[in-house]
């Protein structure tokens, strides 16, 4: 009997042993939405954003080759100190390999420390600062699906170019909001415009009043809002009450989601520019992708584009994973996979993932319809252009990336 | 920066504007602490109801903001009488706290409820046509909307502040509060009294929640965001001082609106360093008395 347990205990070390480099390249995935989901960006990226990563495991037909793929979401409620407890702990104890979405830009930029440190992917989706892939870029991180370059270089430049020479900046007062304006006035100054001033106002404001006033009082031609989601929705909302666009001055919403547009209603968001590089009724497969999301999302809405990167982000890591054999559980490996490999998806066509981690599509122009023009529920946007992804994005040479050999 | 005269009192009015929604909502918190001894938590959650209430009448009954401004605060003060009756009463006697929690967890429930089936963007809702444009004031463009709630704001107030202070119903409340066996022997139904007084509250809230509707978007978290400031109002005017609550309302609208336009970027803590510096100078509120 003794003699037994001892073969045992010797078989389960031989097995052991045998088991060792298994470990290192399994087929087991977990991977972490990270994003707000209660407060003023839940609607643009949120729980949407966990049912695109859901879509994703489900389109990629891993889990039917043996893979075990397991979603695991959280709430970062904004603030980088808890969404980098909530990663830490996910990345530790849970054995999180990739983290999608975050939203945010003070938050990201603080996982992005966080994602290299501990050798996980961060494939973000939500956060707009273009310091991603420049001075904070990272071997784990790709960037997805919009920065703050582009959004600069397509409504920025066009407003100006259309003649809106001087500005006026309503800026969120954190990182995204600094970056937003920082590329803007560098797009404006780049067609001959001209920044006059600006207001920075706290994250999630519900009164824009005394700052519109001071907008207004500016003279600018244009009022860029460098914020995002309720805040851009409630400028536009009080600034028609100030008869500021009444009175001759343009809003630009620098940044602005569908679900900011269906926020606010198509009488007071009708005539606005915005860039995006996704919009559900751009073509069959934007088409299809957005009508399973409708189905099963609880408030019925169409995919932001935050929630359309996600999937499409996460597809992409798939194909890396697929192709690479098993999951070899370190990141920057994944990450380098990802980038050798030409991305081609339904969502945002076919694009590249640059050396500093920026994925690169096409970018569109869009304008938001009159309620006239509107022919049905979240029939928003005509396309004014199309911006090349080699233009949207900020070119190599000009990236200020420690990862780009020069 | 340089200061111009026309600017600065167009912040002024801006900060007015603001400060008849703190006026309003810390109204019907000071009543209900003042009356019910409850720190109603819940008051920033009932707001919000009233603005979705707002938007409820008009787009599935067709009822204009005018009926708004008249039901919601009805329907949504009988909701808050039924969470009187059902929850609130149990805790009369118990510390503090017991209400806090209570009722800051009924917050968290209805604005979780809210939120799950509309999401955090909110709802649009149109100033009525009635109130559309603006006047230019020749140092700013007032839109008449914001005009409205001022005034319509302190007409409440004060007609609230004299209802309490200079009735007899008002008499009844004061002194059931102070000694509640008593003015039972005379045979005055308290408990009924109290029930009307959290509706009322209450229905402050809802109203304030109307008003606001068209200004900002209707939004599951709009109360939320608000109710830690009037909380703060309610701090440093003095617990449970009506008139206090009224003053300290508009006042802190216009010292928030001056620091929008001398250093934005701390708007939005202003008024908690305010409220540190009252507490240090007098720790029962402006106008509180001590216990």
């Amino acid at each position: 009997m003794k003699k037994r347990a001892v073969a045992f205990l010797l078989g389960t070390v031989a097995a052991l042993s045998v088991a060792g480099p298994a470990v290192a390249m399994d087929k087991v995935v977990k991977i972490g939405v990270l994003n707000d989901q209660s407060g003023l960006y839940a609607d643009l990226a949120g729980t949407g954003s966990v049912l695109a990563a859901q879509m994703a495991v489900e389109d990629s037909g891993l889990t039917k080759k043996g893979w075990k793929i397991d979603i695991v979401s959280g709430d970062h409620q904004n603030k980088p100190d808890i969404g980098v407890n909530i990663a830490r702990q996910w990345i530790d104890v849970d054995k999180v390999d990739v983290l999608a979405d975050v939203p945010t830009s003070s938050v990201a930029l603080a996982i992005n420390n966080l994602a290299k440190e501990k050798n996980v992917v961060l494939l973000d989706s939500g956060a707009g600062t273009s310091d991603l892939t420049n001075k904070q870029c990272s071997p784990n991180t790709i960037h997805w699906t919009y920065d703050t370059y582009m959004l600069a270089h397509g409504t920025g430049t066009a407003l100006t170019k259309s003649g809106g020479k001087t500005w006026f900046f309503l800026t969120a007062d954190y990182a995204f909001g600094a970056a937003l304006e920082r590329d803007t006035t560098a797009a404006i100054k780049a067609a001959s415009g001209k920044v006059v001033g600006g207001v920075k106002h706290p994250l999630n404001t519900s009164d824009f009043s005394s700052f519109l006033l001071q907008a207004q009082a500016s003279k600018a031609n244009v009022i860029g809002l460098a914020n995002a989601g309720g805040d851009t929705v409630n400028a536009i909302k009080q600034a028609s009450e100030f008869g500021i666009v009444s009175g001759g001055q343009k809003l630009a919403g620098l940044l602005m989601f569908i679900s900011d547009i269906h926020a606010l209603g198509l009488q007071a968001a009708k005539g606005l520019n915005l860039t995006s590089t996704f919009y559900w009724n751009l073509n069959d497969g934007t088409r299809a992708f957005s009508k399973r999301f409708q189905e099963r999302i609880k408030t019925h809405a169409v995919p932001t584009m935050v929630q359309a990167g996600v999937y499409s982000s996460l597809m992409h890591y798939f194909k890396a994973l697929d192709k690479l054999g098993g999951n070899p559980h370190d990141g920057a490996k994944v990450v380098a996979e990802m980038k050798s490999m030409p991305v081609i998806d339904p969502l945002f066509g076919k694009g590249k993932i640059e050396p500093n981690g920026r994925n690169i599509h096409d970018a569109y122009l869009f304008e938001v319809k009159s309620p006239a023009e509107s022919k049905g529920a979240w029939d928003y946007y005509k396309l004014v252009a199309t911006i090349p992804g080699d233009e949207a994005f900020t070119p190599l040479d000009k990236s200020t990336c420690s990862l780009l050999k020069k | 920066m340089s200061i111009s005269l026309p600017a600065l009192s167009a912040q002024l009015l801006v900060g007015l504007i603001n400060g008849s929604f703190y006026a309003l909502l810390s109204l019907g918190l000071a009543v209900i602490f003042g009356m019910l001894n409850i720190i109603n938590f819940a008051h920033g959650a009932l707001y919000m109801m009233g603005a979705f209430c707002a938007y409820f009448l008009l787009n599935a009954f067709g009822l204009n903001y005018w009926f708004a401004l008249i039901l919601a605060p009805v329907m949504v003060g009988i909701f808050g009488m039924v969470l009187e009756r059902t929850l609130l009463k149990w805790l009369t006697g118990l510390d503090h706290l017991y209400g806090l929690l209570l009722t800051f967890g009924i917050a968290l429930i209805i604005q979780g409820l809210f939120q799950n089936y509309f999401g955090s963007s909110g709802l649009p809702y149109a100033i009525p046509d009635q109130l559309r444009g603006g006047v230019n004031l020749g140092f700013m463009f007032l839109p008449i909307y914001r005009g409205w709630v001022v005034v319509f704001s302190l007409v409440i107030c004060l007609i609230t502040w004299y209802l309490i202070e200079r009735t007899q119903f008002g008499a009844y409340l004061r002194a059931a509060t102070e000694n509640p066996a008593l003015v039972r022997a005379f045979g005055i139904n308290v408990p009924r009294m109290i029930t009307l007084t959290y509706g009322l509250g209450v229905g402050l809230a809802a109203l304030a929640g109307v008003l606001s509707a068209p200004i900002n978007q209707v939004r599951p978290l709009m109360g939320a965001d608000l109710i830690i400031v009037v909380f703060a109002v309610v701090v440093i005017g003095g617990m449970g001082s009506i008139m206090g609550s009224i003053i300290t309302g508009f006042a802190l609208g216009i010292i928030e609106g001056l620091t929008k336009y001398f250093y934005p970027e701390a708007s939005n803590t202003v008024v908690f360093v305010l409220m540190v510096l009252i507490l240090l100078v007098k720790p029962t509120g402006l106008t509180g008395r001590a216990t």
